[in-house]
C-alpha cells in the first residue's frame, strides 16, 4: 500500500515537472515561430522592393511607392515625444509615492496608478480625439488637433502608470539601511533620495523606463486614433504640431484591406519586422545595461 | 567628575501602535569613554541610539518624553538644525553600507554636505580618517573605486572612516562588528580604543563578551527599561541586580 502510494506521487511529480517544462520550452518555441513567421512573410519584401526603394520618403503603396522611413521616424517621434513627458512625470511620481507621501496616501495612491493601466486604449483615444485634440489646436495653434504631439501626451499618459509603479516598487525595496546611512552624515531628506535611494534603485528604474517606452513604441489604438496618419516625414520641429503616421497605426490599418501575398503586404510585415528589431534591441541595451550595473554594484545591492 | 557629553532625563519612546520601546531611561554618557549598551535583543538599545541623533525623526507616529540633553542643550528642542545634529553625533550601523560611489567620495560626501570644498583639506581628512579606522593601508592606492568592491570587513571599516570624516563630537556605533570575522573585529575594537581619546563613544555590542571586552561604562537594558549601569569592569564582575548577573552569565538571552 504505502509502495503504491509512494509511486504514485512519484508520477504525479514526475507529471507536474514535465508540464512546467514544457509550458516554459512552449513560450519560447512560439515566439520563435513569431519571429520565423514575420521573417518568412516581410523576409520576401527584399526580393520585391530594393532596399533602396524602402528607405525613400514617400509612402504611398497604391502607386509602389514604399518608403518605410516616414513611418519609422513617426514612430520614434511619437515615442521620444512620449518618453519625455512620461520618465520626469512618472519618476517624480514615484519617488514622492515612495519617499515623500505619508503612508495613509501611498496606500491610495499605488492602486489608484495602477487601475489607470487598465484602462483600454481605445478608451484613451477616443479621449485623446474628443478632449487632448482640441486643446492642441486651440492653444498650440496647430492647423488640426490630430498631431505628433496629441500622440505623444495620450503615449506618455498610458506608459505613467506602469512607469510609476515599477519605479515604485524599486524604490521601495531599497532597505531602509541604505537611506539611515546618508541621513546619519547629515543629508537632508532630499539628499538622501537623490544621492543614496535614486541610485541605489537604478537598474529597477531602467527597468520601469524599458517597460514604459516599450509599452509607447508598440502601442496601436490610440495613436491611430489622434495622430492623424499623414505618412509625412517629421524632420523639423514643427513636425510635432503636425500629424504623422507611425509602424503601428500603418500596420493596423491597411493591413485589413490587403491583398493577401501582394508586395504591400509584403512590406507591411517588413514593417512589423523593423519594430519586432527596434523593441528587441531596446530590451537588450536595457538587460545589458542592468547587467553591466549588476555587477559593479552587485556587493551593493545584494 | 567630568560634565556627561550626553544627559537623558525620563526618556520614555513610545512607537505608533502604542508599543513602549524605552521607559523611563536616566542616563549620563560621559566624554572620552567607551559606554556600551548592551542587553537581549528588543530591549530598546538601537531605539536609545537612534534618539541620541535624531534618526528616527522619520519614524511616523513616534512620541518622546523627557529630555534629551546634547552638551547642556536639549537636541528635541524647536529649532535645533537635524543635519547640524547628525554631524556632531555620527553613526556607524550594524550592515556596512556604502553609499554607491567611490571610496574617496564616500568619505567626502559627508564633509562637502557640511560646505568643505577645499580639495587639499578634503584629501587631508580621506587620509587622516582612513587611518584613523585602520583602512588607509589596505585602500590609499585604489581609492577612486567604487566602495562596493571593498570586502565586508573593509566596508564596515570605511563606514566607520566616513563618520570620522565628519570630524564627529560623539560616535553612535549599532552591533558593528556583527557581520565582520574575529580579525576584522579585533581591528575595529583597536580602533575604538583609540578614538575613544578624542571622541565619545556609544556602541551598543554585539554581544555580551564584546561588552565586557570594550567598555568603559556598561548600561544593561532589558524590554525598554534601565536595569543596571555601572564601570564595565563592575558590572561584569559583580552585578548589583539578579536581572544582569542572569543575562551575562548566559542563564537567559
Amino acid at each position: 500500500m504505502a509502495g503504491h502510494t509512494r509511486t504514485q506521487r512519484t508520477f504525479s511529480e514526475y507529471l507536474i515537472e514535465r508540464l512546467i517544462q514544457t509550458t516554459g520550452i512552449l513560450v519560447i518555441l512560439f515566439l520563435a515561430l513569431i519571429f520565423l513567421f514575420l521573417l518568412r512573410e516581410g523576409g520576401a519584401t527584399f526580393f520585391e522592393v530594393s532596399l533602396r526603394d524602402l528607405l525613400q520618403t514617400r509612402w504611398y503603396p497604391n502607386e509602389e511607392y514604399f518608403g518605410i522611413l516616414p513611418l519609422v521616424l513617426g514612430s520614434l517621434l511619437v515615442t521620444l515625444g512620449a518618453a519625455a513627458i512620461s520618465l520626469p512625470l512618472g519618476l517624480l511620481t514615484a519617488v514622492f509615492i515612495a519617499e515623500v507621501a505619508p503612508r495613509w496616501m501611498r496606500e491610495v495612491l499605488k492602486p489608484l496608478i495602477e487601475v489607470l493601466a487598465g484602462i483600454p486604449s481605445v478608451v484613451l483615444g477616443f479621449l485623446g480625439m474628443v478632449v487632448v485634440s482640441p486643446l492642441v489646436r486651440e492653444y498650440l495653434g496647430a492647423p488640426t488637433g490630430l498631431t505628433a504631439l496629441s500622440g505623444s501626451l495620450m503615449l506618455g499618459y498610458m506608459a505613467l502608470p506602469t512607469i510609476v509603479s515599477v519605479a515604485e516598487d524599486a524604490l521601495d525595496a531599497v532597505p531602509k539601511s541604505y537611506r539611515d546611512a546618508a541621513l546619519a552624515l547629515g543629508a537632508t531628506h532630499w539628499q538622501t533620495i537623490w544621492r543614496m535611494t535614486v541610485p541605489a534603485a537604478r537598474s529597477g528604474i531602467l527597468t520601469a523606463v524599458m517597460l514604459g517606452v516599450g509599452r509607447a513604441i508598440g502601442e496601436t489604438m490610440a495613436v491611430m486614433m489622434v495622430t492623424g496618419n499623414a505618412a509625412r516625414m517629421p524632420l523639423t520641429l514643427n513636425s510635432l504640431l503636425m500629424p504623422v503616421r507611425t509602424m503601428t497605426a500603418t500596420i493596423a490599418a491597411e493591413m485589413g484591406e490587403v491583398a493577401q501575398g501582394s508586395t504591400h503586404y509584403h512590406v507591411l510585415f517588413a514593417i512589423g519586422l523593423v519594430l519586432f528589431l527596434v523593441t528587441f534591441i531596446i530590451n537588450l541595451v536595457a538587460a545589458w545595461a542592468i547587467f553591466r550595473q549588476g555587477r559593479r554594484y552587485g556587493r551593493l545591492l545584494s | 567628575m567630568r560634565e556627561p557629553k550626553f544627559l537623558l532625563e525620563n526618556v520614555s519612546y513610545i512607537y505608533e501602535d502604542g508599543a513602549r520601546a524605552l521607559h523611563d531611561i536616566s542616563l549620563c554618557i560621559y566624554p572620552h569613554k567607551i559606554t556600551a549598551i548592551f542587553g537581549p535583543a528588543g530591549g530598546g538599545k538601537s531605539t536609545l541610539l537612534r534618539l541620541l541623533n535624531r534618526l528616527n525623526d522619520l519614524v511616523p507616529g513616534r512620541h518622546l518624553e523627557g529630555r534629551v540633553l546634547l552638551d547642556g542643550e536639549d537636541i528635541y528642542a524647536p529649532g535645533v538644525d537635524v543635519h547640524a545634529l547628525r554631524r556632531r553625533v555620527g553613526m556607524v550601523f550594524a550592515t556596512p553600507v556604502p553609499l554607491p560611489m567611490s571610496i574617496r567620495r564616500n568619505l567626502t560626501y559627508g564633509p562637502e554636505l557640511a560646505g568643505v570644498r577645499d580639495r587639499a583639506r578634503l584629501d587631508e581628512l580621506v587620509e587622516r580618517s582612513l587611518r584613523a579606522a585602520a583602512l588607509w593601508d589596505e585602500v590609499k592606492d585604489r581609492l577612486d573605486e567604487p566602495a562596493s568592491a571593498l570586502s565586508g570587513g573593509q566596508q564596515q571599516r570605511l563606514c566607520l572612516a566616513r563618520t570620522l570624516a565628519l570630524e564627529p563630537e560623539v560616535i553612535l556605533l549599532d552591533e558593528p562588528t556583527s557581520g565582520l570575522d574575529p580579525i576584522s573585529t579585533a581591528k575595529v575594537e583597536a580602533s575604538l580604543q583609540e578614538l575613544k581619546r578624542r571622541y565619545t563613544i556609544v556602541i551598543v555590542p554585539h554581544s555580551v563578551q564584546q561588552a565586557a571586552r570594550v567598555a568603559d561604562h556598561a548600561v544593561f537594558m532589558l524590554q525598554g527599561e534601565l536595569v543596571e549601569e555601572g564601570p564595565g569592569e563592575l558590572l561584569f564582575t559583580r552585578p548589583h541586580d539578579q536581572r544582569t548577573e542572569d543575562y551575562i552569565t548566559g542563564r537567559f538571552g
